[in-house]
């Protein structure tokens, strides 16, 4: 408990990061000309880049750490990393039920809460926006159609949709949905729209010399040359759908981190609110890695291109 | 069959200025011919093409390819672009074989003839590259393979060979002459390079630039079958000559 404990997570946190990376450089060893010297200069490379990212985080921790007297700053506004750190293991580790600590043993659960609904809006926002996207960036129609309303829409921020959203959902799981959805459906139509816009004229074409039909040209060469735009607009859309998750549960749900933050701040738990902030944090960074991944798995073709140039 | 009518054909793009990209022209090839388009950039040899596969309207005239005026684009007509347009997120087999695919064509029908023009154009070794693991010579010849094992009734390229080096040049070259020997296919070559179309040739169309039209038509009788040797032929030389005296007049106007 406290510093070292801290300093030890810290360092798991900079090896796994090293061997993630050298991980998804391997994948460049379907490629016939792969450079083996190369990757291992990277991996090295990635250790260095990790430690050096290590620095400002630990440092921050440990002046915050020292700043503190009796476990708070600021006349007790703000507890020092280590109650932080206890208070996160009470949440994460303690006993659940009804005992004097209401937060006890629920961090597991209040997590799955909100990831399980950034996932279904995310999916939606997916499902919707991929298709809009495209045939907003394909048909001069469509686009004349679709996009002047969406432009009209897309000002108006994630927040002020909460009233709405309650007012039509009431205070239940589809409300939050709803809006990570919407958030997280704007930045993935306007980036496919962009990809399906800027496709090389010439593929198109040598797809329709070679007998494909108006729908094949859309499945086969308009979606797959607009991927690369399209993972650009899902990392931002995912972004916004932790946003997204949080304003709702802050104020139209009764569970997830969002609540707990919220509510934790309410009964003057800071220690619970900072462990529940770095919870968030580290979620949104662990699912844009995911979507990463999926990208450079799904984009071989393009890694191996802005290598060649 | 692969039979190339243009009849008084123009082509007009239309803007703040209209462009007479094609203006009145008339031309034939006939099945099996090996006919080049010759001239300087913006003299309109790609948009004839262009129309021709079917990729742009005419404005004016007839275009008719085995007696069928042509709409849309289409297998019959396999075009061989500049920079070979492979899809790239796709493998070099896959690209071979997309024609056929999306046609719905059964793999036991093409598969065979995909493997033996992947031979013949010399990348059987290579099926499961990405196109961009490929030299642009390389390239070029998957563009030609994924045409040809649609067994197409004419090929149209658009200076298929200009944007590679002279040493990959002079192998492309002799690459196409030997699979046009042996197939026989109508072709309408796009070039600026005068050897390029002597070499290749029945026919050369000489085009002006503004507005694009024929200001000559050159038969080259050099016999068959040719080989990149006949560069340095006393014909080949006698041609270029011809052709050469005969730009200079074309840019003096």
């Amino acid at each position: 408990m406290g510093p070292a404990d801290l300093a030890l997570a810290l360092k798991e946190y900079v090896m796994s990061a090293s061997t993630e990376r050298t991980s998804s450089e391997s994948v460049g060893s379907r490629a016939p000309i792969s450079t083996r010297t190369g990757v291992s200069l990277v991996a090295g490379r990635g250790v260095r880049r990790a430690l050096l990212a290590a620095v400002l985080p630990l440092a921050i921790i440990v002046i915050w750490q020292l700043a503190g007297t009796n476990g708070a700053l600021f006349g007790g506004a703000l507890p020092t990393p280590d109650r932080v750190w206890a208070a996160w293991k009470v949440w994460a580790l303690g006993p659940a039920g009804l005992g004097l600590n209401p937060y006890s043993g629920t961090w597991l659960a209040n997590l799955l809460f909100s990831a399980e609904r950034v996932a279904k809006g995310f999916v939606a926002a997916i499902l919707v926006g991929v298709p809009i996207g495209t045939i907003i960036g394909w048909n001069r129609l469509a686009a004349g159609t679709l996009d002047p309303t969406i432009q009209l829409l897309r000002p108006i921020p994630i927040t002020a949709w909460l009233p709405f959203s309650i007012a039509v959902f009431g205070i239940q799981d589809v409300g939050a949905i709803f809006l990570i959805s919407l958030g997280a459906f704007y930045p993935i139509v306007v980036n496919t729209a962009q990809g399906a816009r800027d496709v090389e004229r010439n593929l198109i074409r040598a797809a329709l010399m070679m007998g494909a039909s108006r729908w094949t040209v859309l499945r086969r060469v308009v979606l797959p040359a607009s991927l690369p735009a399209i993972f650009t607009g899902l990392r931002i859309g995912l972004g916004i759908g932790w946003t997204a998750v949080i304003v709702a549960e802050m104020v139209a749900v009764k569970s997830g981190l969002g609540y707990v933050l919220w509510d934790a701040y309410y009964v003057g738990r800071m220690d619970v609110v900072i462990a529940d902030m770095v919870t968030i944090g580290v979620l949104g960074l662990l699912s844009d890695l995911i979507i990463v991944k999926i990208e450079s798995w799904v984009l071989t073709w393009r890694r191996l291109q802005s290598f060649q140039s | 069959m692969g039979t190339i009518t243009f009849q008084n054909v123009s082509k007009i793009f239309r803007g703040q200025k209209d462009v007479r990209a094609l203006d009145g022209v008339s031309l034939t090839v006939n099945e099996g011919e090996f006919v080049a388009l010759l001239g300087p950039s913006g003299c309109g040899k790609s948009t004839l093409l262009n129309v021709l596969a079917g990729f742009e309207q005419v404005t004016e005239g007839d275009l008719l390819f085995d007696n069928a005026v042509v709409t849309r684009p289409g297998p019959d007509r396999g075009v061989v672009f500049q920079e070979a347009a492979l899809f790239p997120w796709l493998t070099v087999w896959e690209n071979v074989i997309f024609g056929p695919r999306v046609q719905g064509v059964p793999r036991s029908e093409y598969e065979s003839r995909a493997r033996e023009l992947l031979k013949l154009v010399g990348l059987e070794a290579f099926a499961d590259a990405l196109p961009v693991q490929l030299s642009g010579g390389m390239r070029q010849r998957v563009g030609i393979a994924r045409v040809l094992v649609m067994n197409p009734k004419a090929l149209l390229m658009d200076e298929p060979f200009g944007a590679l080096d002279a040493q990959t040049r002079l192998s492309m070259q002799q690459l196409l002459l030997d699979v046009w020997q042996s197939l026989g296919t109508t072709v309408l070559f796009v070039t600026h390079d005068i050897d390029e179309a002597i070499l290749l040739s029945d026919r050369i169309c000489v085009m002006s630039a503004r507005p694009g039209r024929i200001v000559r038509t050159i038969s080259v009788d050099m016999a068959r079958p040719r080989s990149i040797a006949s560069l340095t032929s006393p014909e080949f030389i006698g041609y270029k000559a011809e052709i050469m005296a005969d730009i200079k007049v074309t840019n003096h106007h």
